[in-house]
């Protein structure tokens, strides 16, 4: 019998030629991330292993501090201070603020993950790198500090359930109203302990940063990895990252699935998850027209050049509903860089939105826009949890940039056609050529 | 191990760990502090009512979401003596384990047992015993790496050993 890409993946870093669903074993980590919370819990679990002062390979532990940077308050910069030193000390990968953003889109865009790797991190999140054809999962801070030590850690191989979209996405339609169909379907546990393994023509029709939010919402179904294969697409990506000397790996034609989902992408329109499940998902024509109070574009799940690209074309021109915020969160340094060198920048300021620094800030409720009692938020984000953003009483709605930007307008829940007309969006997954 | 004994706190499905511990929280490293503020956006008055040795029992896909260690930290650190569910969100299960904080798996269990019973657990057999009701329910067995880990103390214990070996 063959073999599933994440099997193969998990057999190659564990020296056998053969794993199988529920096998447990220690594998090679390539690649171990910390951002600044789950690091600070890590550095005290690293001192106290017996035998363990330094990282034994500090070229694969990579620290990026965004959850409250650039620092909220005196404790968070305590906290980051001690991470930072740490780190440096180790000779380890540090990422600063200016140079760095949120964890998921700073390690792709830096080239250091890519196809066949295998990456655990101490963020649940972590699993965005599957869609460069990577195994990567999210971790505790005691995995981290003991992968830090041994240079491996215990995975149990999961069984892997794979999705097939076929069709072609309507227009406004991204990788994100994909996933929270997906998510709509199998429910919030419905890959518990299992790999997402994606496929389909329907993969073609959406820019490659759909991968990424697919692969980053993979967790929001219970999955311990989303992965894609590679193509022309992955290698444009590599290419443009110089990410160099990577292994392919392909699912073999027999591999063993746990369950084979087909979805129809072209029946898909734009998502919207209602408070506060991501498995809340409703089409956006069903959406209750709810009063709004803050819109929030961006992050590790939408804050890729695609996703600038998607609002700013619905931003144009527009002004943001009079007693609603509309916060702009580029995803990295890299993408602010690119999306300002574009134009982008000048659409949101001139829409009267603020485009905040690259930080998970407003997504985990830190600071950059907390919500408060009450509050209803359009989110792009990844998670509409009680309390997520804020206070326990406000509400999220998680959504993809355009609807997201349109109900920055419109001040109320609704989708892009009602901003922009019935006229095609432009397209996103290519920089647009200078008039 | 040890036999468990404590009052059931009950709690629905889908709890996620944005709720045990919420993201405004989750710079604190100290557990007695991060005891504090366990279970804040769930609800708040579990602390106040909750006896160290007391359980949760709740249900399936516990600690879904975030993998913040601090989750599972903050229901230990308060003297919680353990979590019963139908089943536990991956990267929450492998914590409990890594950190040596007792979780049971049964589906039975959180169908039967109700709010303010006394429960009984014997880990070793895998059994949970409500004694309010008189009722029996199996939880599963974790495979036997994972029990390595456990009964060495926490994975950091089994990479000392690792270390010692010189491997
Ligand atoms: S942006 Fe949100 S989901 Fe992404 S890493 Fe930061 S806190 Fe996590």
């Amino acid at each position: 019998m063959g073999m599933t890409i994440t099997e193969k993946i998990l057999a190659a870093h564990a020296g056998k030629d053969v794993v199988r669903p529920g096998e447990i074993h220690m594998v090679k980590v390539d690649v171990n991330l910390a951002n600044e919370l789950s690091a600070a819990l890590a550095i005290d679990e690293f001192k106290k292993i017996e035998g363990a002062s330094r990282i034994k390979d500090p070229k694969t532990a990579v620290f990026v501090p965004d959850h409250f940077t650039p620092n909220k308050d005196i404790t968070t910069a305590k906290l980051v201070q001690r991470v930072r030193e740490f780190a440096l000390d180790q000779e380890a990968i540090w990422f600063e603020i200016g140079r760095a953003g949120i964890e998921h889109c700073v390690l792709p865009q830096n080239g250091l993950v890519g196809p066949g790797d295998l990456i655990i991190g101490g963020d649940s999140h972590t699993t965005t790198y599957g869609a460069l054809g990577a195994f990567a999962t999210g971790v505790g801070s005691t995995d981290v500090a003991v992968a830090w030590a041994i240079g491996e850690t215990w995975l149990k191989v999961p069984p892997t359930i794979k999705f097939v979209y076929k069709g072609a996405v309507r227009p406004w339609v991204v990788g994100k109203d994909v996933i929270l169909f997906t998510i709509g379907k199998i429910t919030v546990d419905g890959a518990t302990y299992k790999a997402m393994e994606f496929h389909g023509e329907a993969l073609a029709t959406m820019p490659f940063a759909s991968r990424f939010s697919m692969a980053n919402m993979s967790i929001e179904a219970g999955a311990k990895n989303g992965i894609f294969h590679v193509d022309e697409l992955t290698r444009e990506f590599l290419a443009g990252v110089h990410k160099e000397g990577y292994t392919e790996y392909q699912s073999d034609p027999d591999a063993d699935y746990d369950d084979v989902i087909e979805i129809d992408v072209s029946d898909i329109e734009p998502q919207v998850a209602y408070p506060s499940l991501p498995g809340n998902a409703h089409p956006i024509s069903e959406a209750p027209k709810v009063r709004v109070d803050q819109v929030v574009i961006g992050t590790c799940t939408n804050g890729w050049i695609e996703d600038m690209r998607q609002a700013a074309d619905v931003l144009r021109g527009q002004k943001v509903a009079m007693g609603l915020r509309c916060i702009i969160v580029p995803g990295s340094q890299i993408v602010y860089k690119q999306a300002l060198k574009e134009g982008l920048i000048d659409v949101f300021a001139e829409a009267d939105c603020i485009v905040s620094t690259s930080t998970c800030g407003p997504c985990i409720g830190g600071h950059m826009g907390v919500l408060g009692d009450d509050e209803v938020c359009v989110s792009t984000t990844n998670r509409n949890f009680v309390g997520r953003m804020g206070a326990r009483s406000a509400q999220i709605y998680l959504a993809n940039p355009a609807v997201a930007a349109a109900s920055a307008v419109a001040g109320e829940l609704t989708g892009p056609e009602s901003i922009v007309g019935s006229r095609a969006p432009v397209p996103i997954d290519r920089e647009p050529v200078a008039a | 191990m040890n036999k468990l004994r404590g009052r059931v706190w009950k709690y629905g499905p889908d709890i996620n760990t944005d709720v045990i511990i919420p993201g405004r929280y989750c710079h604190i490293t100290e557990p007695k502090e991060l005891a504090k503020y366990c279970m804040a956006d769930l609800d708040p008055e579990f602390v106040n009512k909750m006896s160290p040795g007391d359980i949760i029992v709740a249900g399936g896909n516990f600690g879904c979401g975030s993998s913040r260690e601090v989750a599972p930290l903050s229901i230990k650190a308060t003297g919680t003596a353990a979590v019963v569910a139908p089943s536990f969100a991956r990267i929450f299960y492998r914590n409990a384990i890594n950190i040596g904080f007792p979780i049971f798996e049964s589906t039975e269990a959180y169908d039967r047992i109700n709010e303010g019973d006394e429960v009984e657990i014997d880990p070793d057999a895998g059994e949970i015993r409500d004694l309010t009701t008189g009722e029996t329910f199996k939880s599963g067995a974790f495979p036997e790496f994972v029990q390595e880990i456990m009964a060495k103390g926490g994975l950091s214990r089994y990479a000392e050993e690792r270390l010692a070996a010189g491997v």
